[in-house]
């Protein structure tokens, strides 16, 4: 097999746990995001972007939508004969067999896949964010700087630094302390966790490290104690849009960061395409009482209603009548007649049924999971069904088949929860 | 059932389209907001099992063949089988354009012996249309027909003389066939899509060849129509042929009616097409669209009324676009009018432009004009 100077290796195995209901039947980067998107198209987008043909994508948590989508790569190019996109999932090994047990320990289980390419560099991914970045860049960065390891790190305002990990840097960028989340920030430099590692001082670290700590961890371990051994590690400053979307109200502000006039995050340029799993596209219809403004609506969508400030995903049917407000809708879903949704997010394949009205009355925390669901926001998970003529407050989550029997009086109060079908609830 | 597939691509040449198939085939004409023509043809070959397609090119075929460049798509890109793409070529011994469409299979006849398949559907790719051809073959066998021609009866008012018309008994067997006929004798009209066993195929063509005949309709079905066992299947349903610049506008309108959009588009198969990556179409403050499609990476800060707008349009504000269809990469101002047009791919306007056309006869602003 030819040699590649730089692979990338993408944590895909995240559960999002803050994203509440969303994330219950799919692991975060398989999360939809601006309609068309899931969130692990930004990082696979920008690796074919910057010229890295090989991806190995390191999945745990409910990999089956992620599998599905990637497949063999067709929608970024990345199905090659050498090279391209390999999931890695957790596996038996002859003598034992384990889970992912941290971020550098997964890097660690998969050292055979990356050795088969033998490249000089080794790029770490998170598939957690949504931004377009050139990798490239950041490995010319690397090798000016003749650098063991290169931290891509964003500016933040300093009082979001004490909740980060932090580098600290000399003015020739390279790094010299890493704090993780620090009371008194020295610096607002704050690490995107992307990396690129000469693969060979990363391989031994990875095996030396391996025998102190079994949940081996970038942040925590490896680099600590590459600082600690004297490399030379550098940050390269990433100052354009980088969002995590790791909560219900980030990942809700992040979606309609897209709709201003002029996005700061502009997926409309020719030169960096985000690709996603989209084949069959036919365009969207508008109605003719439909009123669609300030919004972005997906391929193959049938508007007959009213929608502001919004977005929806593909094949989504909105019935004459309803009024979507400041809401997240995905792919394929039903929106009945009449129907009134203000600040909800709807995952993908949801029915609602006619004359409903969702997310109206007061701002009351969810009851159940107040630390998730508290900025007004109501979420409902993947498939649910809503019956026609109920009415639905703030901060409610809803999962499964509901039935009329299911809201006392016709409604659901700010704050309460209808969830079928789920285990941990 | 196994058969192969020919997909006639070759037309435009004549010029039905004026100057929309001056730029490319008529195989290659936008449809319905995302789809290319050929599309319609391709998927059904492979939802009905057809996994090896000729697609024989002539005229005017970049745009065709930069469409077909990757057969993934279509589920085409197969060790067994696949997409192959025929253009004429010179040879010691042949140096011909294809001289018709019976010939154009003939100059690639390596194509039919080398397969194995028992049949051949042969289909034109300027036709939009949702047919199982396994059904097709079936039939065929079951008629124990030598020649299957799909037809639909002639929708009122339409004029016959462009079209291959046929007529047959009572047990669907052809008595008669003309093709675009001064005087159409008949009610029926041939689908430009047949069905013949490949080594019939073969001998007809070879024969006909040695005659200095070309033509499949000409010389094989109105001169075979009384030696070979030739049937008629009658298609119920949607079609539409492009063979005129008004059939091309209906054809594009059609697609705001749920009906047709659903046979294509929400009613699994789906006809597929080549993906171009465009984010959601965005609609900002002051857009106003009613009764109208509109492609991904499209931009709307306008009003839209009754048009198919393709992808990545951008439509500026109080701009009124009206009963239009605006393809690939338009860019229309601030202020403009359009109205019963038909704008080529990257047409650009500048602010307060005005093309008003009639219903009758649409304006065709050609490919990449500024205005």
């Amino acid at each position: 097999m030819r040699k590649k100077e730089m692979i990338a290796m993408l944590l895909a195995g995240g559960q999002g746990s803050r994203l509440g209901v969303l994330t219950a039947t799919k692991a975060k980067p398989a999360l939809s995001f601006g309609g068309k998107y899931r969130i692990i198209d930004f990082a696979m987008s920008n690796c074919i972007n910057s010229g890295v043909d090989t991806l190995g994508v390191l999945t745990q948590y409910l990999p089956l939508q992620l599998n599905q989508h990637i497949g063999i790569g067709i929608p970024w190019d990345m199905d090659r004969r050498n090279g391209g996109v390999t999931i890695l999932a957790p596996h038996l090994k002859s003598d034992h067999g384990e889970f992912y047990s941290g971020t550098a320990n997964a890097i660690f289980q998969n050292v055979s896949y990356i050795d088969a390419f033998n490249p000089e560099y080794v790029l770490i991914l998170g598939g957690d964010h949504i931004y377009k970045m050139d990798y490239s860049e950041m490995l010319h960065f690397h090798k000016k700087n003749k650098a063991d390891v290169t931290v891509a790190v964003q500016e933040v305002p300093l009082d979001e630094a004490s909740r980060m990990g932090i580098m600290n840097a000399d003015e020739s960028s390279k790094i010299y302390e890493f704090e993780e989340k620090p009371k008194n920030p020295k610096s607002n430099l704050a690490s995107m966790g992307i990396y690129i590692f000469n693969w060979e001082l990363l391989k031994s670290a990875l095996e030396a490290d391996s025998l102190v700590h079994p949940d081996s961890d970038f942040g925590k371990h490896i680099i600590p104690t590459l600082l600690g051994q004297g490399k030379r590690l550098f940050a390269h400053r990433f100052n354009q849009y980088w969002k995590d979307v790791g909560t219900i109200e980030s990942y809700w502000l992040a979606n309609m960061d897209l709709i201003q006039t002029v996005p700061e995050f502009n997926l409309y340029e020719d030169f960096w395409k985000i690709y996603t799993d989209s084949d069959h596209q036919p365009p969207l219809y508008s109605g003719a009482n439909s009123q669609i403004t300030t919004s972005l609506v997906s391929e193959g969508c049938e508007v007959y209603g009213t929608v502001k400030n919004s977005v929806i995903g593909p094949e989504v049917v909105i019935g004459e009548g309803a009024v979507i407000t400041d809401s997240i809708i995905m792919d394929a879903c039903v929106i009945g007649k009449n129907t009134v949704i203000e600040r909800c997010i709807i995952d993908s394949a949801c029915k609602i049924g006619d004359d409903v009205t969702m997310g109206v009355g007061d701002n009351i925390k969810n009851e159940l999971k107040p630390h998730i669901y508290d900025s007004g926001i109501t979420v409902l998970g993947e498939s649910t069904v809503v019956p026609n003529g109920v009415k639905i407050g703030k901060n409610c989550v809803l999962y499964g088949e509901t039935a009329p029997a299911d809201y006392p009086n016709n409604e659901l109060a700010s704050g309460q929860s209808i969830v079928h079908g789920l285990e941990e609830e | 059932m196994k058969g192969i597939g020919i997909i006639l691509a070759g037309g435009g040449s004549d010029k039905r389209l004026g100057k929309l198939t001056e730029s490319r085939a008529t195989s290659a004409m936008p449809i319905g907001g995302c789809y290319r023509c050929i599309d319609f043809t391709l998927s059904n070959m492979t939802h009905s099992g057809i996994n090896k397609v000729a697609v024989i090119t002539q005229y005017n075929s970049r745009s065709l063949h930069d469409h077909l460049s990757s057969s993934k798509w279509w589920d085409l890109g197969r060790k067994q089988g696949g997409l192959f793409v025929f253009s004429p070529y010179l040879s010691d011994d042949n140096s011909y354009w294809f001289r018709g469409t019976a010939d154009s299979i003939y100059q690639n006849i390596t194509y039919l012996e080398r397969s194995n398949e028992p049949y051949v559907v042969i289909a034109s790719g300027n036709s939009i249309h949702k047919i199982d051809y396994n059904q097709l073959i079936q039939y065929h066998v079951d008629k124990d027909a030598e020649i299957t021609i799909a037809y639909v009866p002639a929708p009122k008012d339409e004029d016959l003389r462009q079209y291959g018309v046929m007529d047959m008994d009572e047990n669907d067997r052809v008595l008669d066939f003309e093709e675009k006929p001064l005087e159409p004798q008949s009610k029926f009209i041939s689908l430009g899509l047949y069905v013949i066993s490949r080594k019939l195929l073969i001998d007809l063509l070879k024969s006909i060849s040695a005659e200095g005949r070309y033509d499949l309709a000409q010389d094989i079905f109105m001169r075979y129509r009384k030696r070979l066992r030739i049937y008629g299947y009658r298609h119920e349903g949607y079609w539409r042929t492009l063979n005129s610049t008004k059939a091309y506008y209906d054809t594009n309108m059609d697609f705001l009616h749920s009906d047709i959009r659903n046979l294509f588009s929400r009613k699994y198969p789906f006809t597929q097409t080549k993906p171009k990556d465009e984010p959601p179409a965005k609609y900002n403050f002051g857009a106003n669209v009613k009764n109208s499609l509109a492609g991904s990476g499209t931009i709307l800060n306008g009003n839209v009324e009754h048009s198919v707008l393709f992808r990545k349009v951008f439509v500026g504000e109080n701009s009124n676009i009206t009963n239009a269809i605006i393809m690939d990469g338009c860019r229309i101002g601030n202020n403009c009018v359009v109205d019963n047009a038909i704008l080529d791919k990257e047409v650009v306007l500048n602010d307060g432009v005005q093309i008003i056309g009639s219903s009758d006869n649409p304006v065709i602003v050609t490919k990449k004009t500024i205005l």
